[in-house]
């Protein structure tokens, strides 16, 4: 372990220790010991600045938002933490990732039970497969036909293995159309593929034949859609190397569509453009709006739930099936069929449907996390926020309709986390086959296990399996409302706490609904004395060792009332200091890594980072009434008065 | 009386009307004095009531004989209306005209409407200033109440009451009064109890180019500083813009005269700069054709949002000078009657728990905007859709509403009334059946006698009935001061207000609903449990004493 004497930005001295999994900074100051874990997967970039009087300043930015300047004394030990970093952050075997040291203390048996909580047969089962029109092919056994899809596939029954394969070839990856999503209702169906190696007049009988076989899978229509995600342009481009899009003459009965989604570079540097907005250290109204224009994030975002809407209302209302894809089918692809898929199917928004729903529509049909999230070092050209889009249209979803889906927006987040964490072997690897090659299940841990463990954290406490909002599709006006995409600051900016609203409604209805749930045993526990007193009128002197009900009760209010009571802290409020303190995202990256460490093999970890987690936030709210704002953040707020009037 | 004359055409059959998420509605339209009515002859369920002083702008188009009104209303919205006949269309259109922009304000709907409902309590009463005063002269013997404007002489647009320090005489008053814009001399706005420290508010004072300065001024503001201790000026002009205004014969405070205390200038925009953000603001929220990238620049171009942080900034600065750095504060711009009353006001909103219960805000509205001389009358004739330029409007009370808003959405759980309760001080605000908003300070109101002749919205509000549709089911009372983010990513477009007539709200309504519900229920139990609970004690004593003997 290294030792370095370091401060970050806003005062916090204290001393950095570089472990095999962890950069961990523990500040000095006795009273907390606050500290700060990161994982090297999350690392993004690691920019060394110049150096001043106070020492080397090391920028760290994170794949889950966070950023972290270090200022190192010596120049010497920054930069052999530059170099440290550079290469733990890198890491080049898939045996270097945190996932296969990662030990949350689970026997065999329940690693097993773990990889099973998500299981994609029944999934399919659910939509009510295998029928007279789908059918499960083993066409793909051992990935013989396409090695970047799933070996279960279902496809059309008169789609015979000889169509299936000349399909295959007539397409990028050989990712021929296969189903997605079954809608039961109207049997219209989501399909999936790559695009086809048109060229400028290519054509394949049994491509033809696979679409013909798609549209007569569903009786109630007599064509189907064509949806090609991308902008007409870099269809049109993609001829010239032989590939291309379906000419609407050489099919029968289809409608061709364009919805231009770009592509993983622009929504790469849209990215970029939009955290370079949320990283300003002290932005203008006008910075900031103009900067979100300028990234063009929300109008990709608003283009892949269009898509979405799109697919979902050609389904439910016209009863037609729809054949989705980009170039290799994986990306744009991916993010249209799920967010398609959660529109139709209220399964979808449940917590467990979530996590079905990225198992099939990502995981399973190869959707490249290893490339996508940078989990090895790889081409940077690859990388590119996809699955961070899709979450995204959930997030904006559940915006408008808040009654919709049964897990928050922390469960999105947490999820967020993990894809790029590699901390659980759900998100390794580009495909099935890798993952099985490398014997991720026997290996490693499931990431649905774990919330699924937890997923009391996870739950909307607005949602009612009877409410009106569960039921069915999800309906969108289909106007141009481009006021209903917002900025999602509690993503991008989660770990300025100061700018998340100080109080949660999620939270606060939970501890009302818990509190709720023991009101109601205490009055069935209640009615039951009362009877059993009234019938027989024995002494119940006794009874009153039963104290701890009432006890327990005010307990509960309290933890209502520390609700209502968040810290004050005003520092990170005031844009026109010096705000954007590194450390302020502490505590959010503690509670979602000590969460896990929680499990970790090392007791002292645990131990340690217990009160550095969402316990300890609960506990500095805790004085109810209180006059004052906890002292570690009324220095904050010295700082930042003395910044007020010096600016004045 | 005189409506008859201006209404050309009282009744048209068969009108339609079309409004955003409602299918159109044909029925008979009628105009009165001060409404216009559609009611369907079908049944008595699809009604149109719209008062003329809700009427902002109107339109009219003609597709042969057919014609058309488009009513675009202060409160943002639009309604479409569908006319048979040219000439009765014309008379419409030109009769609503006129009823909407009445002169004389003693013709306006509030003295005329006779409410439906038993005033329990008469709101004209509800918020005395001797009551305000009393709720802090037992922690401090430093101010009094003076009733040295008891004829409106010193300063026209000061109540009646204000409080002062208690070592000033009214005759100082009376000299700084002469030395500050309006005769708005420093008065206590706000008392911090926790440290005793103050919010004081004024005009400008008149120094003038030569420097002007007057010695009871600076006694009066050295009056409220303990020894010692220094105390802080918040202009809320730019430094240049209160260097102008010198040549003009107003100005600011000088180090020398002051040098106890220590200015600090935060700049927020005034009058027609604020009116033309509405104006832009809305017009982006209407446009529906332009793409997402329209949009935001349209809404970065209206610089609403930037008003916004701005007032919020501010405010925040006065409430951490009075909390953190325990230091007074005076708060002025050029009048004292717009951006010193947000600051003011919002500075309480984060200082002091009171203010966010519906009594403490109706107080605080009352106190800091009715009695401190807002001129609601001229800043909100008119709203985002006037066309006629005039240099009165500005909706600085919206932006108040909407910094309110913010901080609430930022602290859900710590206010007493919910978002409801803002949007209705709005509407009220720029059309009403009531009293309360008419006027531009208490000499105007005193001499068109509302208190006799109108009624008081918060006889109307505070009723049981209605305050539960504005009270906060997440409300849990919240002692500590609330600080607030000025951050742009925490700081969006209350749509509550602007996007109201855009949106379907129909998702949102049913989450507020569920919201409730799962309260009510959890409040229904804790009652049951309570009740069985104390029975379940009595029969433990009866059968406790029925042993012991």
């Amino acid at each position: 372990v290294d030792h370095y004497r370091v401060s970050p930005k806003k005062a916090a001295l204290g001393t950095l220790y570089l472990t095999a999994t962890h950069v961990i900074f523990v500040e000095n100051s006795p009273d907390t010991r606050k500290e700060t874990w990161i994982l090297h997967s999350q690392i993004s970039t690691i920019e060394k600045q110049a150096t001043t009087a106070t020492g080397c300043p090391l920028l760290i930015r994170c794949k889950n938002f966070q950023i972290i300047q270090l200022i190192i004394p010596q120049e010497r030990d920054c930069h052999d933490v530059y170099i440290s970093l550079i290469r733990l952050a890198r890491p080049v075997k898939y045996e270097e990732l945190y996932c296969f040291s990662f030990n949350p203390m689970l026997d065999k048996e329940e690693r097993e039970q773990g990889w099973v909580l998500i299981d994609l047969s029944e999934e399919y089962k659910r939509m009510g497969l295998p029928n007279h029109h789908w059918q499960l092919s083993d066409v793909n056994r051992d990935y013989r036909v396409c090695d970047s899809y799933p070996t279960e596939l279902y496809v059309p029954k008169s789609a015979t293995a000889h169509i299936i394969v000349g399909s295959s070839k007539f397409r990028s990856r050989r990712r021929f159309p296969v189903l997605s999503y079954y809608y039961k209702d109207n049997h219209a169906s989501i399909c999936r593929s790559s695009q086809p190696l048109s060229g400028f007049s290519a054509r394949c009988l049994e491509d033809e034949q696979m679409l013909q076989a798609i549209r007569k899978a569903n009786p109630g229509s007599d064509f189907v859609y064509v949806v090609d995600t991308r902008p007409k342009l870099n269809a049109m481009a993609n001829r010239a190397a032989g590939k291309g899009y379906e000419n609407e003459d050489n099919y029968s009965n289809i409608k061709f569509q364009f919805i231009g989604i770009e592509n993983i570079h622009v929504m790469r540097n849209s990215l970029q453009k939009m955290l370079e907005v949320c990283e300003l250290k002290s932005p203008s109204m006008s910075d900031f709006l103009w900067g979100l224009e300028n990234s063009g994030w929300l109008r990709h975002i608003k283009a892949i739930m269009d898509a979405g809407i799109f697919i979902a209302k050609a389904v439910s209302e016209e009863g037609a099936s729809v054949l989705v894809h980009c170039s290799d089918g994986w990306d744009r692809t991916a993010q249209v069929c799920s967010v398609a898929s959660l529109l139709l199917d209220p399964h979808y928004r449940t917590l467990k449907g979530f996590m079905v729903l990225i198992e099939k529509d990502w995981i399973s049909f190869g959707h490249k996390f290893n490339h996508r999230y940078g989990n090895l070092d790889g081409d940077p050209k690859e990388i590119s926020p996809v699955i961070d889009q899709f979450i995204e249209c959930v997030w904006q979803l559940m915006e408008q309709f808040p009654c919709a889906f049964e897990f928050n927006e922390r469960f999105l987040i947490h999820i967020q986390h993990h894809i790029y964490s590699c901390q659980f072997g759900n998100f390794l690897c580009n495909s099935q086959k890798e993952r099985r090659e490398l014997k991720i299940q026997e290996r490693t841990y499931s990431l649905w296990a774990h919330l699924w463990k937890n997923r009391a954290d996870y739950l909307n406490p607005l949602f009612r399996a009877d409410h009106s909002q569960t039921q069915g599709t999800l309906h969108l006006p289909t106007a141009p409302c481009n006021f209903m995409y917002k900025f999602w600051s509690g993503m991008y900016n989660r770990f300025e706490k100061g700018m998340q609203p100080r109080q949660s409604v999620t939270d606060y209805l939970m501890a009302v609904k818990e509190e709720t749930q023991q009101l109601e045993e205490e009055l069935e526990a209640l009615e039951e004395r009362l009877e059993k007193i009234q019938k027989v009128q024995l002494n119940c002197t006794k009874v009153k060792s039963k104290q701890s009900e009432p006890s327990k009760h005010s307990g509960f209010s309290t933890s209502d009332n520390s609700i209502a009571n968040t810290p004050q802290d005003y520092s990170g409020n005031m844009k026109s200091f010096p705000s954007r303190s590194p450390s302020q995202g502490d505590e959010d990256s503690a509670l979602i890594l000590t969460q896990d460490n929680l499990k970790s093999s090392d007791p002292d970890l645990s131990a340690n980072s217990d009160q550095e987690s969402g316990v300890e936030d609960l506990s500095c709210r805790s004085p109810s009434g209180g006059e004052h704002a906890p002292s570690e953040d009324s220095g904050k707020d010295r700082d930042s008065d003395e910044a007020v009037f010096l600016t004045a | 009386m005189e409506f008859a004359e201006l209404i050309k055409t009282p009744r048209v059959d068969n009108v339609v009307l079309h409004r955003p998420f409602y299918p159109a509605v044909e029925g008979t339209l009628c105009l009165t004095g001060h409404h216009l009515i559609l009611s369907s002859r079908q049944d008595n369920t699809e009604e149109l009531w719209l008062l003329h002083s809700n009427i902002d702008a109107i339109d009219k188009r003609f597709v042969g004989s057919l014609g058309t009104i488009i009513i675009k209303c202060k409160d943002f919205r639009i309604i479409q209306l569908d006319i048979p006949g040219m000439e009765e269309c014309l008379n419409i259109a030109s009769s609503i005209e006129a009823l909407s922009t009445l002169d004389s304000i003693t013709l306006m709907y509030p003295f005329f409407y006779r409410p439906m409902f038993e005033v329990i309590e008469d709101g004209w009463h509800s918020f005395l200033p001797e009551q305000e005063f009393e709720l802090y002269s037992s922690a401090t013997s430093e101010w009094r109440l003076s009733y040295v404007n008891k004829e409106f002489a010193v300063c026209p647009s000061y109540p009646p009451i204000v409080t002062v320090p208690r070592s000033i005489d009214d005759e100082a008053l009376r000299k700084v009064a002469t030395f500050r814009h309006g005769g708005r001399f420093p008065v206590l706005s706000y008392y911090h109890k926790k440290n005793g420290m103050v919010i004081m508010r004024s005009g400008q004072p008149l120094t003038g180019t030569n420097g002007r300065r007057c010695k009871e001024d600076e006694k009066l503001i050295n009056a409220t500083l303990r020894a010692g201790k220094r105390g802080y000026i918040i202009d809320t002009r730019s430094l240049n813009v209160a260097q102008q205004a010198r040549a003009k014969g107003g100005g600011f405070e000088q180090e020398a005269h002051y040098p106890q205390w220590r200015r600090i200038h935060k700049s927020i925009e005034r009058y027609h700069i604020l009116q033309e953000s509405l104006i832009k603001l809305v017009e982006a929220c209407n446009d529906q054709t332009h793409n997402m990238d329209r949009w935001l620049s349209k809404l970065e171009a209206s610089n609403w949002l930037t008003h916004i942080k701005e007032i919020l900034t501010a405010a925040c600065l006065a409430a951490q000078c009075i909390d953190r750095e325990g230091a007074s504060i005076l708060i002025h711009g050029t009048e004292g009657t717009d951006s010193t009353l947000q600051v003011t006001s919002l500075a309480q909103i984060i200082l002091e728990p009171r203010s966010r219960t519906i009594r403490g805000f109706e107080a605080l509205i009352e106190r800091e905007w009715l009695q401190a001389g807002h001129p609601f009358q001229q800043r909100c004739a008119q709203s985002a859709y006037c066309n006629t330029k005039q240099k009165w409007e500005a909706p600085v009370f919206l932006l108040f509403l909407d910094c309110v808003w913010q901080i609430l959405r930022q602290f859900p759980c710590s206010f007493e009334f919910n978002e409801n309760f803002l949007i209705m001080l709005f509407e009220h605000a720029y059309a009403s059946q009531f009293g309360t908003f008419l006027g531009n300070n208490e000499s105007e109101r005193c001499k068109l006698k509302l208190q006799q002749k109108t009624m008081s919205l918060w006889s109307w509000v505070n009723q049981p009935g209605e305050l539960s549709k504005f009270t906060n089911p997440l409300f849990e009372a919240n002692n500590l001061v609330i600080w607030p983010s000025v951050a742009p990513q925490s700081l969006p477009l209350w749509e509550g207000i602007f996007l109201r007539w855009n949106r379907s709200s129909k998702y949102l309504d049913e989450a507020y609903e569920e919201m409730v519900n799962i309260i009510e229920y959890n409040k229904e139990l804790q009652a049951k449990v309570n009740i069985l609970r104390r029975q379940l004690a009595e029969l433990e004593t009866e059968n406790g004493m029925q042993e012991s003997p």
